[in-house]
């Protein structure tokens, strides 16, 4: 059971065709949308509810009920469609080829998600370094003007929309949506206090939504198509296609869209050529980006690739970026490079995720030489534990679940590396002075 | 790369920076894409304008202390609030860089497909003794940078604007030599791949309608 | 209302506080760093952790809004272990150098991790290091201590209105200053050092001067402007070391301006310490006995007159008012910057609206004041109600200055005072628009020839607008000193005439007029062109050395404390001048300070109350003086030099280093 390239929504993802508007209008997008449109608001987030469509961002959120937050009734704010291509989350690059390959697909997305929320601008957020994507966008949202399918009256549908694209500048934690937003005014990326959430105060304070690229790119096929189609593939509560991004020690990484609960390993086998050296070559896989703990090859071997099997093995799906290690991989090292990571782009807002990750990553950078003492893995341990879930946003959370799944499942591994360091220098290590 | 410095003076500075014609034509179509009194979120996109204009103006791409203040006046904003955000953001330079800003991606992705390597290349062959040096003849600078989100093409060598895909020693020492000749070879895969397909050729898509 | 319970305890709140406030309302304490109930809400230290129930983390109760039926437990496992982990995480690049920290002793950080820290670090990196930033003459920064709450950059640019700090660079790298170095532009820089929650920020003058527990405290009021802003005098061994602010939130909220606050090493310089008297043309030292001989001997059979000055004090101020009573002078003068006031009825010399009351306003109009330099507090003041009401500001004087707030510039002299007694200009419109509208008149735009026309105008301009209502009264003079009002109180304004033939000076200036051979007592603190012209100098007692009563521009009538015995011979005032009318042979009634006390009462009545108490206006009727006569000149505030403004600061070298700093031009 693997998706064919009928059911695919992403028809030209690695760029194999034109991206532009008569070359993207051959592939049937823009098919029909002034009728989608007129159904009505009621009926586009009735249909994306009963696709089962959940976020793609990362927090699996459903889509249709996240829209049906926005107020019902204009108010005298105008409301805000936002959409997060601020892809950053390590592991994860699905996005980068809906914006340079299918761009039209998104903007269709987006005038029909604004019709859904009442939303007469939308901002396109794309992350800085995407310089040569937000080209791409910006022509193709220009296209689709000229062609009236945005605008005054956009599609002939009675519905003005005007959309935009902002250009981040290097920051991870403007992926967070009320960081992303606080950025679009043009601040500091620091992700706001909840409540208010953004459906309510979002945007220059205007009721707001903020969805992820392919989230909304998504929305025209499955309405085209109709919501049982898009239902009809994965498990139940974990429906839909979905692009995997599947990379590391396989022998073919590569972008690929396939069916929700496909099998980890038949996905690697499938579509990435394998696992460099075989499947017994496999040690782990982070499954759904840098925030989703890593699981062991033992789990590898068959659990499905959606939201609630990865739960159940206490990770996610997360972006469904599929970083895979061979045995080869010093694993202390690569999650003591995410420890970097998250430290670097911690915004420095909160006490935990400021002091604590820079923490983290010291001590995972000793771990990687074993330069620590074994009880020492507690005192990380326990760190870790001290900044989840004591923060205003999910950074932090992202950056110790990974060194809580590296403890979790290969602790012994860091305890021979603490021994072989001893058993290399026999002096014991100075202890640094308060 | 932490940042090495904790204020603007410790680096020179010109003592005046004016928005020039083109960036002036740039301003004013980015500030109408928002709503009258929203100014402030043009900040980003004329950091940029400022950072495009001094490496047109100076071969260095990078944003002064005065640039920042034309921002803030341009906006109408303190220019506190200006300076909060350049440095806020990674991708704009508070200090003058070499032509080319080699940018490595060493997250874990690029790492686990050998991003040591590039980084290594990028020593060797741009004459670089570490993470934000600048060569001596100022072509290069290098910097080490988070995931770059093109992690099925690891390991990532951004130039300047452009992404570099599927590297490896050879071929970063390659693509360095070029640029030091003054060439700027096509941006991408430097191993022939079609994007993000697998290497070889798509296993998918092969049966779509269109063209 | 909604009903929460705390740790079992059940309050009831209104809809949309805080849990924070919900938990104070039931007597739980939550520690906290970087909330602060005059800031905005950043959330980001995230000490203030509670539990709610059914909530699977806990959250940051000083942001997140009460729910009727919710339960709050502020003791529980989730909470402790929370609040542990926060405080080692705050400590961990802390130096630790408590000993050698001026907070030290009155440090949250320190208070807390005495209750929620632990016992050892189990932090082995290296501590993070951070430059140290140079912020102006006021506060010093010692970076290391910082622990990034942000309360500082929040004051910065709310309450004080200039946005020059600011938070650069992100994550641990993060780093409170101005980033292109420069001093701070804010005559509020204090209070950064107040809302510091550690060390970071602290007291540049008062740097390694004392520890917190050496001071004996003293409450008084700070003089230095006419805000009467609440004020705690430290001092150590007979010397003033620091003062701080007192909360009052009908006055200065938990404010104070940096001339109040900073200025008071000029008490310790230029002092008259001793009595003088004049022999053959030169001031030579003298005992008390001599200089009270002297005066005899020189006001003997000369007409008299009595001059108190911007610093007076009540009580000095009715002993001098009697003994010109019993000398036969009814000449009594107090405004000596030449304020064309009417003091006829208070309402005309008062800041009627209350300094509260300014929160209630809906439209201001500012006329001949810039009161960022005449009173910083009230300036704040104003700020909070445009920055929260958005009302409009009119303001007729020079352009373009910088109040902190926006205001609709009018034009910059009388003929816009003019237009607006006309009735038509269009910003009476806006002040016919609003229920309760104020004017703020600048003391300074009374202190011109055309003085009374200039009173007279803008009280028909309130009296024609709504500003004079049976409950609003939005007729406001903007006095500049502390010891202004007082005397307006105790009717010194019959005026000296010009052939008077001595001078008693309480702290004041020797009016222009007096004739060359005038016989001049100076009595006070500093001698400045008051006391180079005595003939008898009288050393009295500055406001830190006094029991005295002060009224501020609203009329509020407020109790100074002694903190420091006056220096060498110096006494209080009101001892002077009994002690002197004992000598002259006409002995003043009362020997104590509760006697002096009931003698102000017995002259004003509001000396025996509380002076001021929100009131509105039902006589329309102006003060004296010609509407008619403004001439066209530009409105100037008399402040220019905020830093060195009265005698106390002009002797500080606090102050001097500051008008070095922010006026490079006025110094040297």
């Amino acid at each position: 059971m693997a998706l064919s390239d009928k059911d695919r929504i992403f028809t030209n993802l690695y760029g194999l065709q034109d991206w532009r508007l008569p070359a993207a209008r051959k592939r049937g997008q823009w098919d029909g949308t002034k009728a989608l449109i007129e159904k009505g608001r009621d009926w586009i987030i009735e249909e994306v509810k009963n696709s089962g469509l959940r976020g793609r961002g990362g927090a699996g959120f459903p889509t249709g009920l996240k829209w049906s937050f926005m107020p019902k009734q204009p108010g005298d704010r105008p409301h805000y469609l936002v959409v997060n291509a601020d892809e950053s989350e390590p592991g994860t690059c699905k996005d980068r080829d809906i914006l340079r390959h299918d761009p039209h697909t998104l903007i269709e997305g987006c005038l029909i998600a604004g019709v859904a929320m009442g939303a007469h601008a939308g901002y396109i957020y794309v992350r800085g370094e995407y310089y040569n994507e937000h080209l791409v966008l910006q022509a193709a949202i220009d296209e689709a003007y000229a062609a009236g399918l945005l605008g005054p009256n956009a599609c002939g549908a009675g519905w003005d929309f005007d959309l935009y694209v902002h250009r981040g500048a290097g920051a991870y934690i403007c992926g967070e949506e009320t960081a992303l937003i606080e950025s679009l005014e043009g601040k500091k990326g620091m992700p706001r206090l909840k409540p208010p959430f953004p459906a309510a105060v979002g945007l220059y304070g205007c009721p707001s939504t903020v969805n992820n690229v392919e989230t909304i790119a998504v929305v025209p096929t499955i309405l085209r198509r109709g919501a049982p189609w898009f239902a009809g593939f994965g498990r139940p509560k974990n429906s839909g296609t979905k692009i995997f991004c599947i990379q590391g020690h396989v022998n073919k990484p590569c972008n690929v869209e396939e069916e929700m609960s496909i099998p980890l390993r038949e996905l690697i086998e499938k579509h990435a050529g394998g696992v460099r050296g075989g499947w017994d070559n496999l040690l782990a896989v982070i499954p759904g980006g840098s925030s989703t703990p890593m699981i062991p090859k033992a789990v590898c071997d068959d659990v499905l690739m959606d939201f609630d099997a990865l739960r159940e093995h206490k990770t996610g799906l997360g972006t469904a970026g599929v970083i895979v290690m061979d045995k080869s991989t010093d694993l202390i090292k690569a999650i003591a490079r995410l420890s970097t990571f998250y430290k670097h782009e911690s915004c420095g807002q909160c006490t935990p995720c400021r002091e604590g990750m820079g923490w983290v990553k010291r001590m995972m950078d000793r771990m990687v030489e074993g330069r620590a003492e074994v009880t020492e893995i507690d005192v990380l341990e326990q760190v870790t534990r001290q900044i989840e879930g004591h923060t205003i946003c999910a950074l932090a959370d992202g950056g110790v679940w990974p060194v809580q799944g590296l403890i979790r499942h290969f602790r012994p591994m860091m305890e021979e590396r603490i021994a072989a360091y001893k058993a290399g220098k026999a002096a014991p290590m100075a202890l640094a002075a308060e | 790369m932490d940042a090495e410095l904790s204020t603007a003076t410790e680096i020179p500075q010109p003592e005046s920076f004016s928005f020039d014609e083109e960036s002036l034509k740039a301003i004013d179509v980015i500030v109408k894409r928002y709503p009258p009194g929203r100014q402030a979120s043009a900040v980003i996109p004329l950091l940029y304008v400022v950072q495009r204009q001094m490496r047109r103006s100076t071969g260095s791409a990078w944003v002064p202390n005065k640039g920042m203040d034309a921002v803030a006046e341009r906006l109408g904003m303190a220019p506190i609030r200006v300076y909060e955000v350049a440095t806020f953001y990674f991708m704009f330079n508070m200090k003058p860089i070499g032509r080319h800003h080699l940018q490595v991606c060493a997250t874990t992705p690029c790492w686990l497909r050998g991003s040591d390597e590039v980084s290594r290349a990028c020593r060797d062959a741009g004459k670089l003794g570490g993470w934000g040096q600048t060569s001596e003849d100022g072509m290069f600078t290098l910097s080490e940078v988070e995931c770059l989100g093109g992690c099925v093409n690891a390991p990532i060598l951004q130039v300047d604007d452009d992404y570099y895909e599927d590297m490896d020693y050879e071929s970063t020492v390659k693509l360095i030599e070029a640029l030091r000749r003054g060439e700027r070879p096509a941006p991408g895969s430097v191993i022939g791949r079609q994007t993000s397909a697998p290497e070889g050729g798509p296993q998918t898509l092969l049966d779509v309608p269109g063209e | 209302m909604a009903k929460v319970t705390v740790d079992g305890i059940e309050v009831e709140v209104p809809n949309g506080v805080s849990v924070l406030q919900a938990c104070e309302a039931a007597g739980k304490e939550i520690p906290r760093f970087c909330y602060h109930e005059r800031l905005s809400v950043a959330g980001n230290c995230r000490m203030c952790l509670v539990e709610v129930e059914k909530a699977p983390k806990p959250i940051a109760s000083c942001a997140y809004p009460v729910a009727d039926g919710m339960k709050v437990f502020t003791d529980s496992p989730m909470v402790r272990n929370g609040r542990r982990g926060v405080m080692e995480f705050l400590l961990i690049n802390h130096p630790l150098d408590c000993p050698i920290c001026d907070q030290g002793g009155e440090c949250d950080l320190q208070d807390q991790a005495v209750a929620f820290g632990g016992d050892a670090s189990r932090y082995r990196e290296e501590k993070r290091a951070v430059k140290d930033k140079y912020l102006g003459p006021l506060v010093k920064t010692i970076m290391n201590r910082c622990i990034q709450c942000t309360r500082c950059v929040r004051f910065a640019t709310e309450v004080a209105g200039v946005p020059e700090l600011g938070a650069t660079n992100r994550g641990e790298n993060m780093e409170i200053g101005t980033y292109v170095e420069k001093a701070l532009t804010t005559e509020l820089s204090g209070n950064l050092i107040d809302i510091c929650p550690v060390g970071a920020l602290t007291s540049r003058p008062y740097a390694y001067v004392s520890r917190p527990w050496e001071l004996r405290k003293t409450d008084s009021v700070d003089v230095l402007d006419a805000t009467g802003t609440n004020i705690r005098v430290d001092a150590r061994a007979g010397e003033v070391l620091r003062i701080l602010p007192r909360t009052n939130d009908d006055v200065n909220e938990e404010w104070m301006a940096d001339r109040g606050r900073f200025a008071f090493d000029g008490l310790k310089r230029r002092r008259l310490d001793r009595p003088w008297v004049r022999q053959g043309g030169k001031l030579k030292p003298a005992g008390w006995a001599e200089a009270f001989t002297a005066i005899a001997a020189g006001i003997k059979g000369r007409k008299i007159g009595a001059v108190a000055g911007e610093l007076a004090e009540a009580e000095a101020t009715v002993a001098l008012r009697d003994l010109m009573a019993a000398l036969g002078s009814n000449h009594l003068e107090c405004r000596t910057d030449g304020a064309a006031i009417d003091a006829s009825r208070r309402d005309f010399y008062t800041f009627n609206t209350g300094i509260a009351g300014i929160e209630e306003a809906d439209a201001l109009l500012i006329i001949g004041s810039n009161p960022r330099l005449e009173a910083p507090v009230i300036n704040a003041r104003i700020r909070k109600r445009v920055a929260t009401g958005g009302i409009p500001v009119g303001f007729i004087g020079p352009r373009g200055l910088n109040l902190t707030y926006a205001q609709d510039w009018l034009g910059e002299g009388g003929a816009t005072l003019s237009a607006l007694v006309g009735g038509q200009h269009r910003f009476n419109e806006v002040l016919r628009a609003a229920k309760r509208p104020m004017l703020i008149l600048g003391r300074g735009a009374l202190a011109r020839p055309d003085g009374a026309a200039v009173l007279a105008a803008a009280w028909q301009v309130a009296a024609q607008n709504g500003m004079l209502q049976t409950h609003w009264h939005g007729f406001n003079l903007l006095h500049q000193f502390g010891g202004q009002v007082a005397p307006l109180d105790l009717g010194f304004t019959t005026g000296i005439p010009a052939h008077v033939e001595a001078l008693w000076l309480l702290g004041a200036e020797v009016p222009a007029a007096v004739p060359e051979g005038a016989f001049v007592v100076y009595q006070g603190h500093h001698g400045e062109a008051g006391a180079a012209r005595a003939d008898v100098i009288l050393p009295g007692a500055a406001y830190t050395e006094k029991d005295a009563t002060w009224v501020n521009t609203e009329g509020r009538v407020q109790r100074g404390r002694l903190a420091v015995y006056p220096p060498g011979e110096a006494r209080e005032d009101w001892k002077i001048l009994r002690a002197a009318s004992e000598v002259l042979g006409l002995r003043l009634p009362y020997d104590s300070l509760d006697g002096v006390r009931a003698r102000l009462a017995e002259v004003n009545p509001v000396f025996g109350g509380p002076g001021f108490a929100a009131h509105g206006c039902t006589d329309l009727a102006g003060p004296a003086g010609d509407a008619g006569g403004v001439a066209e000149a530009v409105f100037a505030s008399s402040i220019h030099n905020y830093w060195q403004a009265d005698v106390i600061s002009r002797a500080s070298a606090t102050m001097a280093e500051c008008a070095r700093t922010y006026l490079p031009q006025a110094a040297e």
